[in-house]
């Protein structure tokens, strides 16, 4: 990057680009004038920041903007720090919140060591998220707040740490309290109850003090078995332990140490006269209540889905189940009440996957899967949970429908037979301003897209000079003759090599319309559709897209955006806008219908490609669970047989529990986050077909 | 006319295939019953296809496999610029004359040896179409260009590997390819297993070695969610390797595990964090 400051026009095209000024009837003087004064770094590092705002809403970019020139001419000022602030309090409380987060965060920070020291939330999070999935194997669910702690589910991080010496030390130890978080809900801190002991206490915040401080030396031995290094930064941060408590967490430090020796420490402490506790850094708060509340639900959730999975199984035939050649699931025990062998042995590789995750959670939540928990209570037992109604459908769906397609059934290892009524219409027009905004607001990333697109479309480059190839390299022959007549040793290098890219491919873009993609999900998926149209423009690939929803079988809805000889023009655009979140989410019928659609193209490799936030769902309890996975699973297999291949991209933290038995495991990908998933599709698409 | 001179012949030489046994047993250990397997498709003339992970010991196998069978062996790692002519041969003009060169394929028919195309799917399409009359009981090269019809010994094998978490669409192995072979499939070997191969081939003890391990598993569990792929047995062996010549953990680990894996900021940095945490 040229260090040349950037001059007053420049910025000011720069900020309009981005925030739209000019439609807005505002001018970019003011704060471009403030900008030139500043370093290239600086006036690169606002523009970079007004630009991700912009993402949110421009109205916070221009916020950012206007406050930012007089901001970061100060010494030491930490603009990264100023401007996540700003963005957090954006995401919490609106326009407003992020305006008074932005003026006060100065007034706030005058110490600037401090603002260079510390540490955001914001700026950790996306490492932590990774961080702590490798641990659990699952995607955990990060927040901030006033409070650190975890509900056994979310874990509360602070918003900012300014403990340590450094921003190394600041970031270490966001990373161990995060960690020892996560170690309370894997290692059983919510798996007894400590009300008996904590009654005792006349003091309810000291004894959880103690509780915390006993649960944060047992766990750090705990930790220490698998990650060392990860105790070795706890221990560093606490310094030694008090002589008195020397004996405690020695005694809690043994492997075979539970929560339960962390109360019964706490009653003899009790006893002897507890003085004050001591409070390492990585201090958290325990509310065990409200741990304990979400952790019932947790095993009653649990444990309702594995014995309605184990009742289903039960309820199967096995013979007639023979038939059906593709099912990955062998027969359970299906005598009497006796639980079957695989559970005993925590072998759960015979359930569906929905009751695999639901028994792996039980398993951590109480140690074991204790055996009378999944006696099923004879085969009334089950009483599916009605699903809120809400509002009534607003399915589109009406009059005859346009086909009608075959169910499977598997509990009956068989089909449904014109089983869920198809209609097709096309999807209705958005407005056309929010294209041009998302487009706008995405201008540099969308330039870039297309740039390295149209670099992958022009890879036919002839090779020169090469030992074998397609045609003759006249240059090559010719020196090669000059070599020859004057007696020099002519090189065998006589061909030119063209490097052939047929991308003969058609892809079918399938968008989850259902009603709980409303809000962000909804947002990410139209806006990830303009940046993939611009992106395979750009290649020239043939695509088409279609969403789809539905209320029961008899209502089952799909929606044109666009067909594969559409351009992408403004009616495209228009009915991408009018993407909207609808009602159910019955998937298999949608499969079959668009993979027919997709067969008929005449195009080597055919894709289907689901946009979703969630696994097959419907009105009513049966297309919800194993019998719409099964569904969907056989669709993606029919669709397979037909020469289409499957990929999913999905924004449900979840979806890793079920979507290997759908797609394979490696035809999806997990988005945590909906507003990663614009940045971040294009790079998906290219992979996918590369 | 002059000769071609020694620099032209040199230049073929560099693209002819030498036909060369294993003297050493090269390490592998078995996790299951693939040598078993793969010893009686070669007696059956059958081809073999190994499915699994980038580094995760099916390269080592087929060496292994090809001492164990005395028979030479040619590996040929494909990309998607290899034609049908890298691996069958062409017609190269020296000086004024053309001269025949047999491609590696065709070398290890005439040899009798064991042919591994790792990576198959990274080929041009049309190369997958001149091994289908090698995989079936035709046994036969066919070499279009000098009207030549290569019956293959009983020595002859032909190997190929397959990464089924590949991605891209465009790599997909056709049925039609897939169903002509004996299928091997490799994942990572068990902990304690993977780490007796990380402190043998890393030359490190057993205690880093399990930490290399516990690491690779972790990352392992990013695959779909910022990484493609975790880490291989191979990059861990890398990170041994690096340990063994004195270099810190963390750094050889960061070196040889981490940025290979990753380029996204987010997930570099929580590599970053478990590569601290482990060790
Ligand atoms: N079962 C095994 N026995 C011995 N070494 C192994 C084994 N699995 C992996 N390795 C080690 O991992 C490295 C990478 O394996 P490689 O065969 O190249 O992987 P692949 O061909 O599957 O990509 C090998 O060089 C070897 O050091
Ligand atoms: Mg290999």
């Amino acid at each position: 990057m040229s260090e040349r400051k950037l001059f007053v026009h420049e910025l000011e095209a720069r900020l309009d680009e981005m925030l739209l000024l000019s439609l807005r009837q505002r001018s970019p003087a003011t704060p471009a004038a403030q900008l030139e004064a500043l370093p290239r770094q600086v006036q690169e590092r606002v523009l970079h920041w007004v630009g991700i705002a912009a993402q949110t809403s421009t109205e916070l970019g221009w916020a950012i903007a206007q406050r930012a020139g007089t901001r970061a001419a100060r010494p030491g000022f930490a603009l990264d720090d100023w401007a996540r602030a700003g963005l957090e309090a954006h995401d919490a409380g609106g326009l407003a919140a992020a305006q008074a987060r932005l003026d006060d965060f100065a007034a706030a920070a005058p110490d600037t060591a401090s603002a260079a020291r510390g540490v955001a939330f914001a700026a950790v999070e996306g490492r932590l998220a990774g961080f702590l999935h490798a641990l659990d194997g699952r995607p955990m669910q990060l927040r901030c707040g006033a409070k650190t702690w975890t509900d056994g589910e979310t874990l509360w991080l602070p918003e900012s740490l300014d403990l340590a010496a450094d921003a190394a030390g600041n970031r270490r130890l966001h990373t161990v309290i995060a960690a020892l978080l996560w170690a309370q809900a894997r290692f059983g801190t919510f798996n007894v109850d400590p009300e008996p002991e904590l009654v005792q206490w006349a003091d309810r915040e000291a004894a959880l003090d103690w509780f915390s401080l006993f649960e944060g030396m047992r766990l750090e031995a705990r930790l220490a078995l698998e990650l060392p290094g990860l105790a070795r930064d706890m221990a560093a941060l606490r310094g030694p332990w008090p002589a008195d408590l020397e004996p405690v967490a020695a005694r809690l430090a043994r492997p075979e140490a539970s929560a339960a020796d962390s109360l019964a420490c706490m009653a003899e402490l009790r006893r002897v006269g507890a003085g004050d506790t001591v409070h390492p850094p990585y201090r958290t708060m325990l509310d065990p209540l409200a741990a304990r509340r979400l952790r019932a639900a947790r095993i009653a959730r649990d444990t309702g889905t594995l014995r309605r999975a184990l009742n289903i199984m039960r309820a199967i035939d096995p013979h007639s189940r023979g038939g059906s050649s593709d099912s990955e699931y062998p027969p359970l025990a299906a005598d009497g009440d006796s639980v079957p062998a695989e559970l005993q042995s925590g072998d759960l590789q015979g359930l569906p996957p929905d009751a695999r995750a639901a028994a792996q959670s039980l398993a951590q939540d109480l140690d074991g899967i204790p055996p009378e928990l999944l006696r099923p209570a004879g085969p009334g037992a089950w009483r599916p949970e009605e699903r809120d109604e809400g509002e009534g459908p607003v399915a589109a769906s009406s009059g005859e429908p346009d086909a009608l397609y075959d169910e499977w059934d598997y509990r009956r290892g068989a089909w449904r037979r014109d089983w869920c009524h198809l209609y097709e219409s096309e999807g209705p027009a958005g407005e056309h301003a929010w294209v041009d905004e998302v487009r706008v607001r995405h201008a540099h990333l969308i330039r870039s897209i297309r740039r390295r697109f149209e670099a992958l479309r022009g890879e036919d480059k002839p090779q020169r000079r090469q030992l074998d190839g397609e045609e003759i390299d006249l240059d090559a022959q010719v020196d090669a003759r000059a070599d020859r007549l004057g007696g020099a040793e002519p090189s065998p290098r006589l061909f030119v090599h063209r490097r052939r890219v047929e991308r003969s491919l058609a892809v079918m873009f399938m968008v989850d319309m259902s009603g709980s993609t409303k809000g962000w999900v909804n947002d990410a998926e139209r806006e990830s559709l303009v940046l993939l149209c611009e992106a395979i423009e750009a290649l020239g690939d043939s695509y088409a897209i279609y969403g789809f929803s539905g209320w029961t079988r008899t209502h089952c809805d799909i929606y044109r955006i666009k067909r594969f000889g559409d351009r992408y023009d403004a009616a495209t655009r228009q009915r991408i806008a009018g993407i909207e979140a609808r009602d159910y989410t019955r998937m298999g019928v949608a499969v079959r219908h668009l993979s027919g659609l997709l067969h008929r193209q005449n195009a080597r490799h055919k894709l289907l490609v689901t946009l979703s936030d969630g696994r097959p769902d419907d009105h009513g309890d049966e297309y919800r669970g194993r019998y719409g996975i099964e569904d969907t699973r056989r669709a993606l297999l029919e669709a397979r047989e037909k020469g289409i291949r499957s990929y999913c991209v999905t924004i449900d933290r979840h979806g890793a529990d079920y979507l290997p038995q759908l797609y394979g495991p490696a035809h999806y990908t997990v988005i945590d986050d909906a507003k990663k998933l614009p940045a971040r599709i294009a790079d998906i698409y290219r992979k996918l077909t590369a | 006319m002059t000769a071609p001179t020694s620099s032209a012949r040199s230049d073929l030489r560099a693209v002819a295939t030498p036909l060369v046994q294993l003297a050493n047993e090269p390490y592998y250990h078995a996790t299951g019953d693939e040598v078993e397997v793969f010893a009686a498709a070669a007696a059956s003339g059958l081809p073999v296809m190994l499915k699994g992970p980038t580094g995760c010991g099916k390269t080592r196998f087929v060496e292994h496999m090809a001492w164990r069978l005395k028979r030479p062996l040619v590996t040929v790692a494909c990309h998607d610029d290899l034609t049908t002519s890298d691996l069958v041969g062409r017609y190269l003009i020296v000086g004024d004359e053309t001269v025949w060169m047999d491609g590696p394929l065709t070398a290890a028919v005439r040899g009798g040896a064991i042919c591994y195309l790792d990576e198959i799917v990274e080929a041009r399409k049309d190369t997958t179409v001149v091994i289908h009359p090698l995989t079936d009981s035709r046994r036969a090269l066919p070499v279009e260009k000098r009207g030549e019809y290569i019956e293959a010994p009983p020595d002859f094998m032909l190997v190929i590997s397959y990464n089924p978490g590949y991605q891209s669409v465009l790599k997909e192995m056709k049925p039609s390819t897939r169903q002509r072979f004996v299928a091997l499939d490799f994942d990572y070997p068990q902990a304690e297993v993977e780490a007796g191969i990380v402190a043998h081939e890393g030359g490190v003890d057993a205690a880093t070695a399990t930490k290399l391990v516990r690491l690779g598993t972790l990352t392992r569990k990013l695959k779909g969610a910022g990484l493609d792929e975790g880490a291989g047995t191979r990059l861990l062996v890398h990170a041994a390797q690096l340990i063994a010549r004195g270099m810190a953990p963390v750094t050889a680990c960061t070196a040889a595990i981490a940025r290979p894996l990753a380029d996204e900021p987010d997930t570099r940095h929580a590599l970053d964090d478990l590569i601290a945490a482990v060790f």
